[in-house]
């Protein structure tokens, strides 16, 4: 006796292939959706923005007046919040990712430092809003300025470089340190002049999307204090400042009282979205470039 | 040309030292709880290659790698016994491994040159052993270059990415990167395993000719090789020396039954 | 091999070891300064810990710990202040709701087209496109929220707030769905192929593989990337502190505006309170609060992707 009867498996086979076919455009309209909200919200904000991107916008000073408002200060503040950012989280995040990968014994202190810091790349970045307003601000009493943004900020974009760091060290084949222990070299020797640079591709794509993401950012600096008043454009780290993102959220919160200020707010994202589109372009680039060398 | 021994730092040693480079006693090592060699007598003579054969797993790549201590880089590794170089213990509390590895190169079964210029890779033992003038750096990069063969090939092109080598050229290029710190004792894992026959002739010759200048301990894995460039042959089994003796002997009367069996092809 | 230029390497190398103890001091150091780097997220998480903690031990000695947790409501201006959680934590629970009703749906069936479905090419055009997606910073969602999606709802919903629940959930659903679309990718395109061409071969189709072979096996990465969204769905900041007001009411209504733990916080940082006042320490509560339930959510996602990492 047959178990499987063939036509009935024949009936039923066009219904299952037809619910094959249906799922399968189903499941393409949902991942196309991502791909419609961004195109509406690129349209969104280049029309209400594009229009307001002049020259005076990107040089002017900060005005109570729309059309005479511009974002230097924001974007001299994003640059000076990038410098204090950068050096510190390569420090840290490379350093960290070296101890981890080089030198820490596979043990306690090592998954208990790992541990922590996938923990911290799910604290949400308000808090380190918190952490940046009671350490950096007001603790060591630095006021909000560049320098405790930037501490702030790198603290928070940390787990990322480290991560990245660490992948990139791991994807240093063993045979290159070999042939450098073989030579007589010493661990670090080896670590600086072979793994290293090895590695540095990989590490920079990691720092650089940190570092977009930290220019992006602006829960904790929003913690911090950034004043919404007029101020001087900022002169170096010990001054207080504005950033793009925050430009934005004033902007957009104030725009039910002064219409134009949604305008002013969508050609900051327009320029602040060209900011990281070049940082992300750099990244691919350098990704491509050193992309599989071994 | 003055013999190499004269800058060797340990020449103050016995008499009868003198013309053994490596002197095994007792050597046991274990990964973790397997023990890969076991109670190993060897002893290595000056000026000569000598290959080390055996099947696959009988620990002639560990031996090679514990003779300039690489094989710790294998976190769970534990030797006992001892290794004299030159008449001291390398594995003694105050032996610095750079210092041993300065003076014993190694050349790798597959070529791990870096992924940096030519020059750089011959450049990078001197450089980081101090010496930084870049007159000097480039007559060394020369006289290395042209040591293992390969200066002709490659002058054209000094700053040019290593990676863009054949595998025999690369291969080359890292015994030139090991001739660069002029080491007493040269280690070779295999050179040509993963080399077409051209290319593994070639390496074959420049060890007929280093030979003159080092000594060299050769792993093997093919017969005919060690045949034709050594001088003295050890034949390893399960992790211990199962025969060691001048590779003539060896291959034309070897005393062992297992060596028999394993050089006439009738092992395993 | 006569070399009349003997250049003697070795002897050179000999000279220059006795002068560069320099090196070995290096070499020794390292590790140590290594070490102390990476103490340093520790020491931020110590410092977090310790900033919550200590304000908010403060702030439970103006306020009783059961009035906080249980208090339905939220006044911490004026004589009679009152410090009631619950409407911050229904503002945080149902954005988040909202949020995660459109990112599992979409995120998940985003990462089966993409693992089971897209060929290389499709694939290779799409996943950018999410990582764009995932790029665009919060506040650019924040502004997307309050001018053009809550707008546009208005048009469907009359009664809608200026200032509502609904809209802010909904982008910020948008925003994770790359999220979950690519863990949830990752731990189906990590089943081994030799079981979905277990089951072709028996003459199902890539539904039914689907959902009876590649899901089931890939589940534990799959719910941990759900958990995730929702830990970062009650992170999320900028979007609900300008789209969905600063009511503090308690109420269920997703037309009205509501207040998310986030939301209060910016709102009173934003206020300049007096350091010292209660309104002041309740900011760390509300912080311990928000840190609390993100890291317990956190921890979850790890404990299900490491206890049920099935070796296949």
């Amino acid at each position: 006796m047959k178990y499987v009867d063939a036509n009935l498996v024949a009936k039923k086979m066009n219904g299952r292939l037809a619910a094959n076919h249906i799922s399968q455009i189903i499941f393409l309209l949902a991942t196309l959706i991502g791909l419609v909200v961004l195109v509406i919200l690129f349209y969104r904000v280049l029309m209400d923005g594009l229009g307001w991107i002049n020259f005076d916008f990107l040089t002017n000073r900060l005005s109570t007046r729309p059309e005479r408002a511009g974002i230097m200060g924001a974007l001299l503040g994003t640059l000076w919040l990038m410098i204090v950012v950068a050096p510190v989280t390569m420090l840290l995040g490379i350093g960290t990712a070296i101890y981890l990968e080089e030198y820490a014994k596979k043990g306690r202190m090592h998954s208990f430092i790992q541990t922590n810091i996938s923990n911290l790349a799910g604290v949400p970045s308000i808090v380190f809003g918190i952490l940046g307003l009671t350490v950096f601000v007001r603790g060591l009493g630095f006021g909000n300025i560049v320098l405790a943004g930037g501490l702030t900020m790198s603290l928070l974009v940390l787990p990322i470089v480290v991560v990245a760091s660490q992948e990139a060290l791991r994807a240093v084949p063993q045979f290159l340190r070999e042939a450098s222990y073989g030579m007589g070299a010493t661990k670090w020797q080896t670590i600086k002049n072979v793994v290293l640079p090895a590695a540095i591709p990989g590490i920079l794509t990691g720092l650089i999307l940190a570092l977009s993401r930290a220019v992006g950012e602006t829960a904790p600096l929003v913690v911090i204090g950034i004043p919404a008043l007029l101020i001087p454009f900022p002169n170096g780290i010990f001054d207080k400042f504005t950033v793009l993102p925050m430009q934005i959220y004033y902007w957009t919160i104030d725009a039910s009282i002064v219409e134009e200020y949604a305008n002013l707010a969508a050609a900051t994202i327009v320029v602040l979205l060209v900011v990281l589109l070049i940082m992300n372009s750099i990244a691919v680039m350098i990704r491509n470039k050193y992309q599989k060398r071994y | 040309m003055t013999t190499l021994t004269d800058s060797v730092e340990v020449t103050d040693s016995t008499k009868e030292d003198k013309n053994i480079v490596y002197d095994t006693k007792n050597l046991n090592l274990w990964y973790g709880d397997d023990q890969a060699l076991r109670d190993i007598n060897l002893q290595i003579t000056e000026n000569e290659v000598t290959a080390i054969i055996g099947p696959s797993g009988c620990g002639k790549s560990t031996y090679l790698k514990t003779l300039n201590r690489m094989v710790e880089l294998v976190p769970v590794v534990r030797t006992s016994g001892e290794i004299l170089y030159r008449g001291k213990n390398i594995f003694d509390k105050t032996y610095q491994v750079e210092t041993l590895r300065t003076n014993v190169g190694m050349v790798f079964q597959k070529p791990n040159p870096f992924p940096k210029s030519i020059y750089d890779n011959i450049a990078y033992g001197p450089r980081i052993h101090g010496i930084k003038n870049k007159k000097i750096l480039d007559e060394i990069v020369e006289k290395s270059l042209r040591g293992a063969a390969i200066w002709d090939e490659v002058k054209d092109r000094l700053k040019d990415n290593a990676y863009g080598m054949s595998g025999g050229q690369q291969q080359r290029l890292c015994i030139a990167r090991c001739l660069a710190i002029e080491p007493d004792v040269i280690l070779m894992d295999e050179p040509t395993s993963a080399l077409d026959p051209i290319s593994t002739l070639k390496v074959e010759d420049l060890i007929q000719e280093l030979k003159k200048s080092y000594s060299i301990i050769i792993v093997t894995h093919n017969m005919q090789q060690a045949a034709r460039i050594s001088d003295k042959t050890a034949f390893f089994l399960s992790g211990e020396v199962i025969e060691f003796s001048d590779t003539d002997k060896m291959f034309s009367n070897p005393k062992n039954k297992q060596t028999e069996d394993y050089i006439t092809g009738r092992f395993g | 091999m006569t070399d009349e230029r003997d250049l003697r390497v070795r002897d050179m190398i000999q000279a220059n070891k006795r002068t560069v103890t320099f090196n070995s001091i290096i070499e020794k150091c390292i590790p140590t300064i290594l070490f102390i780097i990476a103490i340093i997220s520790i020491l931020t998480t110590i410092g977090i810990l310790f900033t919550l903690i200590r304000e908010t031990i403060y702030f439970f000695r103006d306020v009783p710990f059961l009035d906080f947790f249980t208090g339905t409501k939220l006044k911490p201006l004026g004589d009679a202040a009152e410090f009631g959680i619950l409407p911050l934590l229904t503002g945080t629970f149902i954005s988040s709701a909202i949020a995660m009703l459109v990112a599992i749906p979409i995120g998940l069936m985003s990462a089966v087209f993409l693992s089971e479905y897209a060929s290389d090419k499709v694939r290779r055009i799409l996943k950018p496109i999410l990582e764009v997606l995932a790029g665009i910073p919060t506040i650019v969602y924040g502004f997307f929220a309050f001018t053009f999606v809550t707008p546009l709802l208005n048009r469907f919903i009359p009664m809608l707030e200026p200032t509502n629940i609904l809209s802010p959930g909904l982008v910020m659903g948008v925003m994770i769905i790359p999220m979950i679309a690519s863990l949830s990718e990752d731990a189906m395109s990590s089943v081994p192929n030799a079981m979905r061409e277990g089951a072709l071969g028996l003459g199902s189709t890539k539904l039914e593989v689907t959902w009876r072979v590649v899901i089931p096996a890939a589940m534990s990465g799959i719910i941990s990337s759900f958990v995730l969204g929702i830990s970062r769905a009650i992170g999320e900041t900028m979007i609900v502190a300008i789209a969905s007001g600063s009511s503090k009411n308690f109420t269920f209504d997703v037309t009205q505006s509501m207040q998310t733990m986030t939301a209060y916080i910016v709102e009173v940082t934003g206020g300049d309170a007096p350091a010292g006042s209660t309104l002041y320490y309740s900011l760390y509560a509300v912080a311990f609060t928000l840190f609390v339930f993100t890291l317990i959510m956190n921890l979850i996602a790890q404990y299900i992707s490491k206890k049920f990492r099935e070796g296949y």
